[in-house]
């Protein structure tokens, strides 16, 4: 009987095909490392800010005269609306430690060289619409933060030229931050933009399963079935969906299926995760100041500015880009170029190698360098802007955009490591 | 290029001496959210002392004497005066405009200003007026200078002043301040008036995240649960990989 019913929705809906296909025979190299722990943990804080969200919609007020007391509303009076509130500030950070150390993953070991261009870019994309859907949500709360913050973001596209004010407005939908702007971002952060969101994930993962997965040796674990290399007996102990054989035209070494051996390693990862997730929720939901920033707890006043306005953590290595350069429409270009770098690194890298384990010494400095400059804007973005910082980030943002440049230069004619055979 | 690399790298070191703080050095604030006898007498001198101008507009009466352990019928006997209803928020009926040209500004709410200032910023702030005649309330402040606030605890704390005492700075004497003292006509000793500013601070601890002491203590039995949830899962996993070596 359950079985005739199966089989009847198999018939019409293949749903057990695809679950073999995208989950119990696909094939993962066997040697993930710790940076394979992000992309799940993204999904999982993913579904933790749509969850929570969602609830925090029901008490949530969208209007500049009930916001911040509703946030204040579900802090108090709204049963575990505390916890439901700091799992999703939390979470908001947490998606972007996440993210980041996802895509230096993928810098690493060069996940957005060919055939990986596209799921690159489509987690490009997730990055950018993911820092919209933060940027709208923390003006929610209406704190001063919320609003001070967005006035100086929605001020960078003022600089453009001949459009730069009329589009302000046309963003703001008012001559100023106001009641309006927050309904509309609301609009945008709960329905706009999330449904964006799932759709690239599905996007990013489908483009993944098609390409496969990449690994920390950069090689492949489909081959052509042309004899150069055998199967051992390890590999033939498991059963991969005939999809990713090519009809026997391809074999797979050294790979394992994605269930249950990944899904019960990313299960520790999920695990170790959130022992940190809950402490920061349960014992530091501010995260120092930098996760909730202390002016948002004081209701948005047009008519104060806060003596030191810094956007959230996440945002302040590209900020730090925009105040190094004087002149704001070229500070605004660099800012922008800084993402629409990253975006091109499938192009801007020449080489054949993949991981960074096998590539030139040069390279691996030239991404220690890169890190420690994204890592110093982060800093300076936080700090006012000196004269002194202000050296320090025009530094920084030469040696950030340096890494792009020493990239294109060097992997053309790399000098490389021979690869391993197998992975290792 | 070299030049302005080794000019950045030398300026990196010389500006972290330079790091920015307030003015005077803070006191670290009493806070202890479970002595009750603190908060309770806390929520005391904020009714009697604050609330004239202030509010504290998200924090309701019902849920104060809930946290603080203060029977209802109490509550409303000794710390509302107007009327008010249990389940109303603590607020004043003091008209924004007239707010606004009494003291310049409008007195801010209360509900979350230790967690905008910091408590130990309250805290300091609350024990370092002092008598300044060119100020419209001829009181000035150390932490928040030209303050619009008059000192409502003078009667507590009695008439303060700046102190100095006379030192060999550099071979010269001079003047150093060495701190806030009263002239002693307040209800309270100094001992007395830093404890009690400090049950008040506890307070406005409290009133800033009221679900302090549940998030602590849910967070231990879910990191406890987490914890084993991760040795379990660990075990998992080494389990199904056996079959991977």
């Amino acid at each position: 009987m359950f079985k005739n019913m199966m089989s009847w929705i198999e018939y019409r809906l293949p749903f057990m095909d695809k679950m073999n296909l995208h989950v119990v025979q696909y094939p993962a190299p066997k040697n993930f490392n710790f940076w394979y722990f992000f992309g799940s943990l993204a999904i999982l804080v993913l579904v933790n800010q749509i969850l929570t969200g969602v609830w925090l919609t029901m008490n949530y007020v969208p209007s500049a005269e009930g916001a911040f007391a509703s946030v204040e509303y579900i802090m108090r009076d709204v049963e575990y609306g505390w916890l439901l509130r700091y799992m999703h500030s939390t979470g908001a950070s947490a998606f972007f430690v996440v993210v980041y150390l996802h895509m230096l993953r993928g810098m690493m070991y060069g996940s957005y060289q060919k055939p990986r261009e596209l799921l690159w870019i489509f987690g490009m994309l997730i990055f950018l619409v993911l820092m919209a859907e933060a940027f709208m949500g923390y003006m929610l709360p209406w704190g001063q933060m919320s609003y001070w913050g967005a006035q100086v973001i929605i001020s960078i596209f003022g600089v453009i030229p001949f459009v730069g004010d009329d589009l302000t407005l046309w963003i703001r939908g008012d001559y100023v931050i106001s009641g309006a702007t927050l309904n509309r971002f609301f609009a945008l952060h709960v329905i706009a933009l999330p449904l964006v969101l799932v759709i690239l994930v599905f996007l990013h993962i489908m483009a993944l399963h098609e390409v496969g997965s990449n690994n920390p040796d950069g090689i492949d674990i489909k081959r052509d079935n042309d004899g150069s290399v055998e199967q051992t007996a390890a590999d033939k102990k498991f059963t991969f969906h005939q999809y990713f054989t090519r009809g026997g035209k391809k074999i797979i070494v050294d790979a394992i299926p994605f269930h249950p051996y990944y899904t019960v390693k990313d299960l520790v990862g999920v695990a170790g995760f959130l022992l940190i997730f809950a402490f920061v929720i349960f014992f530091a939901p501010e995260g120092g100041g930098y996760f909730l920033e202390k002016p948002n707890f004081e209701v948005a006043n047009p008519m104060k500015t806060p003596d030191h306005i810094a956007p959230v953590w996440y945002f302040t290595p590209f900020y730090a880009i925009l105040r190094a350069i004087p002149d704001p429409l070229l500070g605004a270009v660099a800012m922008f170029a800084a993402i629409i770098a990253l975006a091109l690194l499938p192009w801007i890298d020449r080489g054949t190698v993949r991981s960074v384990r096998y590539r030139c010494e040069l390279h691996r400095w030239n991404l220690v360098v890169f890190c420690i400059s994204f890592v110093a804007l982060g800093v300076l973005g936080v700090l006012p802007a000196t004269p002194t910082y202000t050296l320090f980030s025009q530094f920084f943002s030469f040696t950030y955009f340096a890494f792009f440049g020493l990239l294109w230069l060097y992997s053309k004619n790399e000098k490389t490591k021979p690869l391993p055979v197998r992975l290792t | 290029m070299m030049r302005t690399l080794l000019s950045a790298v030398a300026l990196l070191a010389s500006s972290l001496a330079i790091a920015a703080g307030p003015s005077i050095p803070l006191d670290k604030a009493p806070v202890d959210l479970r002595d009750q006898a603190s908060l309770q007498n806390g929520a005391k001198l904020f009714q009697n002392y604050c609330l004239g101008c202030h509010q504290m507009q998200y924090q309701r009466y019902s849920r104060t004497f809930k946290d603080l352990g203060i029977p209802e019928d109490l509550g409303m006997e000794h710390l509302m005066f107007t009327g008010e209803k249990l389940g109303d928020h603590i607020t004043n009926s003091m008209p924004a405009d007239y707010a606004q040209t009494s003291f310049g500004v409008l007195p801010p709410d209360l509900t979350n200003v230790a967690r905008v200032r910091g408590a130990d910023w309250v805290y300091t702030y609350l024990r370092t007026f002092y008598v300044d005649e060119s100020r419209p309330f001829g009181v000035n402040n150390k932490v928040f200078p030209l303050v619009g606030m008059p000192h409502v605890l003078q009667e507590l704390q009695g008439v303060p002043y700046r102190a100095y005492e006379t030192r060999l700075v550099d071979g010269q004497p001079t003047e150093v301040y060495v701190g806030i003292r009263t002239d002693g006509s307040g209800e309270l000793s100094t001992e007395e008036y830093d404890r009690a500013v400090g049950d008040l601070v506890n307070y406005l601890v409290y009133s800033g995240e009221p679900s302090k002491l549940e998030s602590h203590a849910l967070g231990i039995k879910v990191m406890i649960f987490l914890l084993i949830f991760f040795v379990l899962a660990y075990f998992l996993k080494k389990e199904y990989w056996k079959d991977v070596e």
